[in-house]
């Protein structure tokens, strides 16, 4: 039988995965709100961004009671540290989604030119994204960090994405003056994405330090 | 540096212990966890001998204290007691004032330079963080002190013999959080001068105040390694088990 305290930790994992798939649907509306300039969905993230903010609040506040009350030790203090910081960072990216949400409403552009939104990759750039995000969720639910490699690798694909794109969208505005503004914006969103990407890495990291108690940060492995 | 090498204790038929090997360096504290009857309160036991006194046991191995094995013949266990006191779980001060409580352990080994005992007196007194509450009433009885009070004569008591080691059987589990903390503030003071040793049964307060930590179950020693290791990461899942809670 489950005792009161893993009882405690569980609903903690419960809260955050809660959250998890709130902001995992969040990104894939950001996806399609800009794929189809969709203003009322964008509208839509927007107002249930305050649902994600309050999950971060709550598993704040949770946390820290559990940690006065019960002084977690050994896995499940890192349990517990990491839902903290991977809350923190779900926060993050839903701001990011949310971000997404205010430049389909704000967009003043008329339609992007579909080839260039092509040539950009931003379509990918969302799927990857996405795909960290659930990736990650199956990892911390299954408790398998074997995954962490394969998701990490994303995050350089989205990387090398974001790089090109600063490329092709170079020589596009050369040709296309007229388009700088609009242009810039748009290099805005990719940054979101590629950000999206890093804070993915980080919940990684997170699940590796919980599950096998490595450290990951900053390019350092420790035992 | 106090070692166990391949000891093994006895009750009777019951194997109390079993193979434990374990070397505690100088200066540092050393926590024992586990379950009640694991066997740490024993193995605390046999580094001053105190297990002598029970009929009908058998050590075998070896406890070593400085190189030097504790149990071979020509060792005196008055001697050996000077080096290594004992702190036990429920303060038990002598039914003497505050300062015969200090100062008895002294006469017993002949001294009685009345000076020298008036000092060493106030030295450990001072070294137990207890001189400033008792200066003004050396005279009065020792049961007048609070719990945490005469665990902490208890503690300058046996500090006036100058031991180097000091070995604490649950020395706080029977006090109020205040002088809990009082207690182990003053164990981390001492490790400067004393290599210690504690037996408890409260995890935090292992983790808070050793460098390292043994955790016993069963008469064995499932697991040694920095207390900061045991608590963030062991590296056996008995005692993850246990830490967390989750045992039996």
């Amino acid at each position: 039988m489950m005792k009161h305290t893993e009882k405690e930790l569980e609903s903690l994992k419960d809260e955050v995965n809660e959250m998890w798939r709130l902001v995992i649907s969040q990104c894939e509306k950001a996806k399609e709100a800009f794929l189809n300039s969709d203003i009322e969905l964008a509208r839509e993230i927007i107002s249930r961004e305050k649902r994600v903010d309050a999950f971060d609040l709550k598993i704040d506040s949770d946390c820290e009671n559990y940690i006065a009350l019960f002084a977690p030790v050994a896995i499940d203090l890192r349990l517990v540290l990491s839902i903290l910081k991977i809350s923190n960072t779900l926060e993050r990216i839903a701001d990011f989604a949310e971000g997404i949400a205010a430049y389909v409403i704000g967009n003043d552009c008329n339609g992007h030119n579909p080839e260039i939104i092509e040539d950009l990759q931003i379509e990918k750039m969302f799927s990857e994204t996405l795909s960290m995000l659930s990736d990650s969720y199956v990892a911390l639910e299954s408790e398998n960090t074997k995954v962490a490699g394969k998701i990490l690798a994303k995050d350089d694909e989205i990387d090398g994405y974001y790089h090109k794109a600063i490329d092709v969208l170079t020589n596009y505005l050369q040709a296309h003056p007229d388009y700088i503004r609009c242009g810039l914006k748009l290099m805005l969103l990719i940054r979101k994405l590629e950000r999206i990407g890093d804070h993915c890495s980080n919940i990684v990291e997170e699940i590796v330090f919980y599950i096998d108690a490595k450290v990951l940060k900053h390019g350092i492995v420790n035992k | 540096m106090i070692q166990a090498k391949e000891v093994n204790f006895y009750y009777g038929d019951f194997h109390a212990l079993k193979d434990i090997n374990m070397i505690m360096e100088k200066n540092t504290v050393t926590a024992f966890i586990g379950p009640s009857g694991c066997g740490k309160s024993t193995f605390l036991r046999l580094f001053n001998r105190m297990n002598d006194l029970i009929e009908n046991t058998r050590l075998t191995g070896q406890c070593l204290i400085d190189n030097h094995d504790i149990y071979q013949k020509n060792v005196q266990v008055d001697e050996l007691r000077k080096k290594v006191g004992m702190v036990f779980q429920k303060p038990n001060p002598f039914p003497k004032s505050i300062f015969e409580n200090i100062a008895y352990g002294l006469r017993i080994n002949d001294i009685r330079d009345k000076a020298f005992i008036a000092q060493r007196v106030e030295e450990s007194l001072r070294s137990a963080a207890l001189w400033d509450e008792v200066k003004d009433k050396l005279k009065k009885s020792a049961f007048e002190l609070s719990g945490g009070q005469q665990q902490r004569l208890c503690i300058a008591r046996a500090l006036a013999i100058s031991p180097s080691i000091l070995l604490m059987d649950e020395p706080a589990s029977a006090l109020d959080p205040i002088s809990t903390s009082k207690i182990e503030e003053l164990i981390v003071t001492l490790k400067q001068d004393y290599t210690i040793v504690i037996v408890t049964h409260n995890m935090q307060q292992a983790a808070r105040i050793s460098d390292k930590t043994g955790f016993f179950m069963l008469g064995e020693l499932i697991e040694y390694n920095d207390t900061k290791k045991i608590f963030l990461n062991p590296d056996k899942e008995q005692t993850q088990n246990y830490i967390t809670g989750r045992f039996g």
